[in-house]
């Protein structure tokens, strides 16, 4: 590789020795290239909802119909205060000597994330009490498909959070973890961005 | 609960009539090859006590090389199948003019999905991906990819879906909705039963693996290059495998969202595609041509970047106008996402967006065209050598410029509306991925044959494949363009016009001939085996070759590089030739870090088999546990401390100097006697 390549400015690398930067960073690029393809899965996905939300309501539900504004914004609230502790776990990783700051602040995250897929699964519950289930239209099929995608992949970055702890209960933060944290992170923030495309696109747009 | 209910829990849908006979003899026989094939495999390896060494060489290897050769096993298990469908169909088409044929019709639709479906997910891409793996890290001075476990996962991820596809073959039955699987036939009201899905477990799998590959690609190429290896000192082959890559991390995630959503639509009642509640098939089509197009790109760019390797050194000399290649391969890999509409003009879009999309496909035939005159001034005043690889590359720039042709015909909105759905397409499509792709990847293959495995291929037989490819090519599919042109429509299973009978007989015949081109590979290979010790090019470099993947042994170290070359050229290798300094020592070795073997992939693979299986057959707690296990398996990896495994640097110098002293040992041969006996792997140009 030629060393005047850019090298990652990962803030929650060990120090900023070039060394210790040079090797994370095929390991994060390659994270980075991740993200874009799974973002287009999300962008086919919004522009799914979009088609289908005008055109596939069918005479049932409405995107006016089906969005609780106000629960929203308490998950919106959520998600972001999560992005926020990641982002004092990374620093701590980065500027504190003991795990155990990293390891608090990513239990507060996971905390927020559980809370918000708790939030939403009670969204759904009511839907579909209201009869408004995916199998009744177009529309609800892609609004129900839309959020699920987006909170399994939350549900998939708290199984990431487990697996992580448990991994430093076994070793301590060597290089191979703060690696694993600091892609975790951007997959984390990732998922905060997609929300808020998605409340603009599946909320905002449907209410007002 | 009844005894029937647990049936159902245990077992799903399956039932003991999803087993053979089926009460088709063709499939019957299909299924008796699907379940003896595999089962002489195990009886051989067995009886030759083969099961360790398969499985601690090769099967848990996540060396890029043995990675790269076992896609491109895949490759030719399914190009086969795939070949005896499309022979089936060419004979049923002929004689089934005024008459019923061999197969009914609901076989015949079986065919053409299954074809479809084998030769673009399960021979073209595993044999591109297989070349890319094998060559492109050798080309750019890398040790290995970036990710060689990620690597393993993704080919046996492919190697599932393989398998799923091959399933269908023995238990029950697959789709009949073609490779594109349009809703809203695909949905359960027409479609009930498992088929569709066998399509949609098989591709997804495919898709995923095609994504990490891509991924994997990419990054190796963007950080693994050797010191000096600036982006426009590359080999043309890694420009193309670097535009490939980028294609399949954009156009893979379309496709996994249409078949999800289809899945979605058939298990649990959704209504993305349905005729009613809302559904919208006109989504589907988006979706699918958004991966559609770009992958036939996927499909024809590796190839693009073999052709221009084998033509160069072919004919001696440097790539004419390689910055414009360069670009040519970019210009199209972007313009690829612009004209996925042109697959569905028919449907209903205004006749601006027709012509927008018309136009925008025209367009391609502009880098394309540069791309074509490149190559042939690369020829022009080349003092070129007539080897088999040569030859398919002479025969696809003829054929393609028909195919590109034909394209630019189709681009054109009022025509596709006379002759789109007719075997005019058939005809256009495979005249662009027959010679554009697989006589690029079969002339890609006997090219670096020597490279992987130390030995020349008998030259004979590969001319005589030649013959077969492009002879039974021609004669294959020029009469569909005549049939298509006379209203001759595609996938139709009995025809009732008695003028259409000469050219379904003469296409038939096309057939054969390829098929005897196909055996004729196997005899090559055969005859090569036989014959590796007078054929033997251990030295490494037997067509005077110009990039780095020939100044190593053949076949390679699993490291690769003794030491990482320092590159100066486009063509460092024959920089270093002309210095005689190829085959000095280096100063000093160092300890080279590779991967240690792990079976985890193969249990990822097995495991996403197990749970696509169970969901085609709707046995739920097989499903959850494949799905488990597989992810089960990824945590235990990451568990797992100890990947990697040190060679010392005294190995490796004693692996390197013994190669050198061969190498200096052995009698340069001229590149014009490169067919001789004597090419022991040292070939020099002599001018
Ligand atoms: C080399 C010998 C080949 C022969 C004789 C052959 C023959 C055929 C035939 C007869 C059909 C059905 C056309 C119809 O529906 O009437 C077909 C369809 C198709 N073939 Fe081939 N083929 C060959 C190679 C390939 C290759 C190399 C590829 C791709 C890499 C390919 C991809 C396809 C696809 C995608 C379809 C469309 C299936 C559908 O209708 O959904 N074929 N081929
Ligand atoms: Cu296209």
């Amino acid at each position: 590789m030629n060393d005047n390549v850019a090298r990652h400015p990962g803030v929650a690398a060990e120090s900023s020795h070039p060394e210790v930067h040079r090797k994370p960073e095929p390991v994060m690029f390659g994270f980075w290239v991740f993200l874009m393809s799974d973002l287009v899965l999300f962008a086919v996905l919004l522009a799914t909802y979009a088609t289908m939300s005008v055109h596939g309501v069918a005479g049932g539900p409405a995107p006016r119909d089906v969005t609780d504004l106000a629960s929203a914004a308490i998950e919106t609230a959520l998600l972001l205060a999560s992005s926020f502790t990641f982002g004092l776990a990374s620093l701590a990783q980065k500027y504190e000597q003991d795990p155990r700051q990293t390891v608090r602040w990513l239990l507060v995250t996971a905390a927020l994330g559980l809370a918000f897929l708790g939030l939403e699964a009670r969204d759904f519950v009511r839907l579909v009490a209201d009869g408004a289930v995916p199998q009744r239209s177009g529309f609800l099929s892609a609004h129900f498909t839309l959020l699920a995608c987006h909170g399994l992949h939350v549900a998939a970055g708290l199984l990431w959070v487990g697996v992580l702890l448990m991994r430093m209960r076994v070793g301590r933060l060597q290089q191979v973890v703060r690696l694993r944290i600091m892609r975790l992170a951007l997959f984390w923030h990732m998922l905060d961005i997609v929300w808020v495309a998605i409340v603009t696109v599946a909320f905002l747009f449907g209410a007002v | 609960m009844t005894g029937h209910d647990w049936i159902y829990w245990l077992f799903g849908t399956l039932r003991w009539s999803d087993f053979p006979p089926k009460g088709d003899l063709i499939a019957d026989c299909a299924a008796g090859i699907a379940i003896a094939a595999p089962l002489a495999v195990v009886v051989l390896l067995t009886v030759k006590h083969r099961w360790r060494w398969l499985w601690e060489e090769w099967l848990t290897s996540l060396d890029h090389k043995r990675i790269g050769i076992m896609y491109t096993v895949i490759a030719f298990v399914m190009l086969a199948r795939a070949l005896i469908e499309a022979g089936l169909m060419r004979m049923q088409q002929a004689l089934a003019v005024n008459a019923d044929g061999v197969v009914s019709p609901e076989h015949f639709a079986q065919l053409f999905s299954t074809h479809g479906t084998a030769m673009i997910f399960f021979t073209a891409m595993p044999f591109l991906t297989g070349v890319i793996n094998y060559v492109m890290p050798l080309q750019i001075g890398a040790r290995d990819l970036t990710f060689p476990f990620l690597n393993a996962v993704g080919l046996w991820l492919t190697a599932a879906g393989a398998g799923i596809v091959m399933a269908s073959l023995v238990v029950g039955k697959f789709a009949i909705g073609g490779w594109s699987a349009y809703p809203p036939f695909t949905e359960t009201p027409f479609s009930p039963g498992e088929g569709v899905d066998y399509w949609i477990w098989a591709v997804s799998l495919a898709s995923v693996g095609s994504m990490l590959s891509g991924i994997n690609f990419a990054v190796t190429i963007y950080k693994e290059r050797a010191p000096g290896m600036q982006l426009f000192r590359m080999p043309l082959f890694c420009w193309c495998a670097l535009c490939t890559a980028i294609l399949m991390i954009f156009a893979m995630p379309p496709l996994t969202v249409a078949t999800g959503l289809l899945a979605l639509d058939r298990y649990a009642g959704f209504h993305f595609f349905t005729n009613d509640l809302g559904g919208n098939m006109m989504a589907y089509a988006n979706m699918f041509w958004l991966f559609g197009h770009p992958e036939v790109y996927i499909l024809v760019l590796p190839a693009f970047g073999i052709w221009s390797e084998v033509i160069s050194t072919f004919s001696g000399k440097r790539l004419y106008g390689y910055p414009s290649m360069v670009f040519a391969v970019m210009c199209i890999a972007v313009l690829s996402f612009t004209v996925w509409l042109h697959h569905f003009f028919t449907m209903g879009q205004s006749a601006s967006v027709n012509a927008a999309f018309g136009i925008a496909t025209m367009l391609i035939g502009i880098p394309t065209g540069v791309k074509v005159y490149d190559w042939l001034l690369t020829m022009y005043r080349g003092r070129i050598r007539l080897t088999a690889p040569m030859l398919f590359a002479i025969t696809f720039i003829a054929c393609f410029v028909i195919g590109g042709l034909s394209g630019i015909i189709l681009a054109n909105p009022p025509v596709d509306f006379a002759v789109h759905n007719s075997l005019f397409l058939v005809a256009h499509f495979h005249n662009m991925l027959v010679p554009g792709t697989l006589f690029g990847l079969l002339a890609g293959y006997m090219f670096w044959f020597p490279k992987v495995f130390g030995f020349r291929l008998d030259e004979r037989w590969g001319r005589i494949a030649w013959v077969c490819w492009s002879g039974g090519f021609l004669a294959a599919f020029m009469p569909l363009y005549i049939l298509g042109l006379m209203g001759a429509t595609r996938r139709t299973a009995q025809f009732y016009r008695a003028e259409y009978e000469p050219f379904l007989l003469f296409a038939w015949a096309g057939a054969w001939l390829i098929a005897f081109g196909f055996v004729a590979l196997l005899v090559q290979l055969w005859l090569s085996v036989k014959r590796r010790d007078e054929l033997a090019a251990p030295i490494g470099d037997p067509w005077d070759g110009h990039s780095l993947e020939w100044w190593t042994p053949s076949p390679p170290p699993e490291y690769n590089f003794a030491v990482l070359p320092k590159v100066v050229d486009t063509e460092t290798f024959t920089v270093m030739k002309r210095q005689e300094s190829a085959y000095r020592s280096p100063d000093s070795y160092e300890d080279i870090e590779v991967p240690r073997n792990t079976g985890i992939p193969v249990i990822i693979g097995a495991a996403a088999c197990v749970c696509a299986f169970a969901l085609v057959w709707h046995i739920w707690w097989a499903a959850v546990a494949g799905f488990a296990a597989a992810w089960g398996a990824l945590i235990v990896r990451s568990f797992d401390t100890d990947q990697m495994r040190t060679i010392p640097a005294a190995d490796v110098r004693r692996q390197h100097e013994a190669w050198l002293t061969r190498a200096r040992a052995a009698t340069p041969i001229d590149r014009f006697a490169e067919l001789e006996p004597a090419n022991r792997g040292r070939a020099v140009a002599t001018q």
